[in-house]
């Protein structure tokens, strides 16, 4: 039993399309931030600042963060697929890397609501 | 035409008499009539009968001279051995088990073609004549049904290298969407359904290897990327 090949585990298709959504909802992000970073008056605490305070650039910037955790989850996941092949192993990598992600995701909520 | 003389460095390893493998040097004098690879192979066979590699049809449609040709996957009957740069390196395909020199053991690569059941399934009786399909429809299969399964294209894929055993590969990928993309055929469902796996189908990191090695001029990426688009229809 344990040496039997076990495939079929059906999913994919979503993580395949979240990667590429999350990458355009961040090419999307780099450019509005851009176009507001390079607007601001003077490049101070303060503009800075104030640019952060704006609610919509704020839910804008932490909808950056997700998008870019949950693309980091399938890239680095695929990573592991790819080379770690004792199971335990790719199991124990899998979780870590979501306890990690997770953890940076909260992270940069509270310094974007510290701001 | 005067004599050619040409060098090879030829991976050798029979695992009854070597230890290890290691790499053989030899040069053969060709005849006029000896415009391929493969006719310098078998050349070189009169002079050393020991070297084992695998031919049959000598005009690239039995797949079984695929072989690593100075780093590069090709079929010896298609490769001209007048320009291949000197010494020419052959070795067998990467990341198959060799059974004796030139010779791999194709076993995971055919248990991989099986797996997507490449065979067309219809439940209907079948009609009096054969099942008929616009041309519109037939010309689907184009770029598909061509693939001669000599694994040039699976052997140079890393994914296929890492996971032989659950990825499918290009060729089987290819094979796959060549029934999907069949009008005649009933399985599409199930077939989609097979493959919508993280590593069956979704390990393809869209290197394209395979599409630069085939010597049938396929694309397997193509095929996989159709495939990719069908899931999506269905699923959106
Ligand atoms: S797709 Fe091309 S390289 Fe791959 S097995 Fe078929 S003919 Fe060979
Ligand atoms: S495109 Fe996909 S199947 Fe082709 S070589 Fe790259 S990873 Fe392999
Ligand atoms: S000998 Fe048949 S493909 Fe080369």
């Amino acid at each position: 039993m344990v040496n039997r090949i076990v495939v079929g585990a059906h999913y994919g298709l979503k993580d395949w399309i979240a990667q590429r959504a999350t990458a355009v909802y961040m090419a999307i992000y780099t450019l509005i931030f851009a176009a507001c970073a390079l607007s601001l008056p003077e490049f101070s605490h303060e503009a800075w600042s104030a640019l952060f305070a704006n609610g919509v650039f704020k839910f804008l910037t932490f909808l950056f963060f997700l998008a870019l955790f949950f693309h980091a989850w399938i890239g680095v996941r695929d990573i592991w697929m790819d080379y770690v092949k004792p199971v335990g192993l790719r199991l124990a990598l899998h979780v870590v890397t979501i306890f990690l992600l997770v953890g940076y995701a909260g992270w940069a909520a509270q310094i974007l609501w510290r701001l | 035409m005067s004599k050619r003389t040409v060098q090879f460095k030829i991976y050798r390893y029979d695992p009854d008499k070597d230890e290890k493998p290691y790499m053989q040097d030899i040069s053969v004098e060709l005849e006029a009539s000896d415009k391929k690879l493969l006719d310098a192979l078998v050349r070189l066979k009169t002079k050393d009968d020991s070297l084992s590699f695998r031919r049959s049809c000598r005009e690239g449609v039995c797949g079984s001279d695929a072989m690593n040709i100075n780093g590069k996957n090709g079929l010896a009957c298609l490769t001209d051995i007048d320009g291949l740069p000197q010494p020419v390196v052959l070795r067998p395909l990467p990341g198959l088990p060799v059974i004796r020199d030139l010779i791999v053991d194709m076993t995971q690569f055919f248990k991989q073609y099986h797996s997507i059941k490449p065979y067309l399934v219809n439940n209907d009786p079948a009609p009096e004549r054969e099942r008929l399909q616009s041309p519109d429809d037939r010309e689907e299969l184009n770029g598909l049904y061509e693939c001669i399964l000599c694994a040039c294209c699976s052997t140079s894929c890393p994914s296929f290298w890492w996971n032989p055993d659950k990825f499918v590969g290009p060729a089987g990928l290819l094979a796959a969407y060549r029934f999907i993309a069949d009008t005649r055929d009933q399985a599409t469902n199930e077939r989609l359904d097979n493959l919508e796996d993280p590593y069956r189908l979704f390990r393809c990191h869209t290197i394209m290897n395979c599409v630069d090695v085939c010597p049938k001029g396929l694309n397997p990426t193509r095929a996989i990327g159709k495939i990719k688009e069908q899931m999506v229809r269905r699923a959106v």
